[in-house]
């Protein structure tokens, strides 16, 4: 699993500091999301997705390895 | 277009008789049956009513409907006039739309971060202790709105501005009155029109000598002081009803369903997923509204620009395609994804703040006060029907004095 965050998109509403703080932090200046871990290890893969779903700004996304469609692990 | 749009009459705000929890049981055939409907709002303007999860969640994530309160026809029973509202007052970035809103959400979520709002629970659990403490003073029975509802959240709503200590009695007294039941339009008119005038003067006093809080952080970028003062009127407007109805309507609901209680009370641990679930259940934000800004093809049928899209949280939350056994308060359960803080650019810049106060006030009061109860039967609790925001009016109750 491979992630990727927009700064620019997004809103800094924390749900992905919430959900996976493992993955996720937020700067304490913007409240902008910063990518701790962009390949999370398989047990923080769970709460990393479900933090991509809830982010209500489409800010984090997996990252399509080359030649495969998005990653299906 | 496969086939035309069902049409409802107008929002459904009747909820089942004896379930206070339960949204109107018509909104759970919608969803079933037209996710998307067309819907007649009270001014006579055919809009749309969304009731599924999936749906209600990509319509707030689409930029081709926007927040733009001057584009909005209102969903909700009395809102007759056929006038639109003015476009929203400059710092009032609820009813605006990207890039204007972006602006102003910038400046500001760096000041409600999880960790900022977290580093908050102290002095939540310190206003929570002081305000248990004067309702055991007083004794049974206590309407738990005016003791501890509402004076938990505007005190928490001062430490977060900067209003001064001096000045918290004069605060809370009219931020009380704003959202009291009894009281006359005149009335809450007056404490609103008292606020943002001593909101403008305190964002005179912060530009004059900063101080460090959200107003005094705020007085050194650029905003003028009308944006600056809307930012703060808006700050209360949002964070103090939702969040008092949210300790209200979920102390009734943890009242009515014993087990659940005696969970969270076995385990503190549960607290975070406590909050989670009753803001689920509960939907007290129950109905969003949009306006499409272009024509969007959505579900088979075609949005028209400039038509009001009624996005009903409540129902969304309660789908089964989301949430497994969706009638059922399961604290244990994974509530996350709800949408009753809403979702996309807009979604409540406030929730860390309001999870960390329900977080600490919720278990506070129900280990304080093990026999807690209601002091009428609860059929009698007034409840806010007739509000965008749900809850109770007033919330008796009692427990075992030492
Ligand atoms: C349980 C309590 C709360 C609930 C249920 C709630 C609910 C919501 C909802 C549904 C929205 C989205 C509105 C929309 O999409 O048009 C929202 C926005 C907002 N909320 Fe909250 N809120 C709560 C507490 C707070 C608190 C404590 C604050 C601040 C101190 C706050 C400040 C805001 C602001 C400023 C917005 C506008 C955000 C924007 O437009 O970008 N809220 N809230
Ligand atoms: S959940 Fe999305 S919008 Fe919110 S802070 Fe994280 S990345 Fe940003």
């Amino acid at each position: 699993m491979e992630l990727e965050v927009d700064r620019e998109r997004c809103i800094g509403a924390g749900m992905c500091a919430l959900t996976a703080p493992e993955v996720f932090d937020q700067d304490l200046d913007d409240g902008r999301v910063m990518l701790l871990d962009s390949s999370p290890p398989p047990g923080h893969q769970a709460k990393a997705r479900r933090a991509l779903d809830v982010c209500p700004s489409g800010a984090i996304t997996l990252v399509s390895r080359a030649g495969s469609p998005a990653d299906p692990s | 277009m496969t086939e035309p749009p069902y049409t409802v009459t107008a929002l459904p705000t009747m909820r089942p008789p004896g379930c206070p929890f339960d949204p109107p049981e018509e909104l759970a055939q919608l969803r079933e049956q037209h996710p998307l409907s067309r819907m007649v709002f009270p001014d006579g303007h055919v809009g749309w009513l969304v009731t599924s999860h999936a749906l209600a969640r990509a319509v707030v994530a689409d930029p081709r409907f926007s927040s733009r309160h001057e584009l909005m026809h209102s969903p909700f029973p009395g809102a007759i006039s056929a006038e639109r509202p003015p476009p929203a007052a400059p710092g009032m970035f609820i009813g605006v739309d990207p890039p204007e809103h972006t602006r102003y959400r910038k400046l500001l979520t760096g000041k409600f971060t999880v960790r900022r709002m977290r580093s908050l629970a102290a002095r939540v659990e310190e206003i929570t202790a002081e305000h248990l403490d004067a309702m055991e003073r007083q004794g049974p029975p206590v309407d738990l709105v005016q003791a501890y509802a509402q004076p938990v959240p505007a005190l928490m709503i001062c430490e977060l501005l900067g209003v001064p200590y001096a000045d918290r009695e004069f605060f809370q007294r009219h931020a009380l009155a704003l959202n009291n039941f009894d009281a006359v339009p005149e009335e809450q008119y007056a404490a609103y029109v008292a606020l943002q005038e001593y909101l403008h003067a305190l964002v005179l006093a912060k530009r004059a000598t900063p101080t460090d809080d959200l107003l005094g952080d705020l007085a050194r970028e650029e905003l003028t002081d009308e944006e600056l003062t809307n930012i703060g009127v808006l700050l209360l407007g949002a964070g103090l009803d939702t969040t008092a109805n949210m300790l209200a309507l979920g102390t009734f609901a943890l009242l009515s369903h014993p087990g659940q209680l005696a969970a969270l009370r076995a385990d503190p641990g549960l607290a975070d997923q406590a909050v989670e679930e009753l803001l689920r259940y509960l939907s007290i934000t129950h109905t969003g509204i949009r306006a499409a800004l272009e024509d969007v093809e959505l579900n088979g049928h075609v949005i028209k620009a400039g038509e009001s899209v009624a996005l009903s949280a409540q129902a969304a939350n309660r789908d089964p395609e989301r949430f497994a056994d969706p009638d059922t308060l399961d604290l244990h359960r994974q509530a996350t994804g709800h949408l009753s803080f809403g979702h996309g650019v807009h979604q409540c810049l406030g929730q860390q703040l309001a999870r960390v106060e329900m977080r600490v006030a919720l278990p506070a009061l129900v280990t304080r006060f093990p026999t807690l109860r209601l002091a009428i039967s609860s059929a009698e609790v007034p409840l806010r029907t007739n509000s965008d925001i749900y809850g109770v009016h007033r919330l008796p109750v009692a427990w075992d004095k030492e």
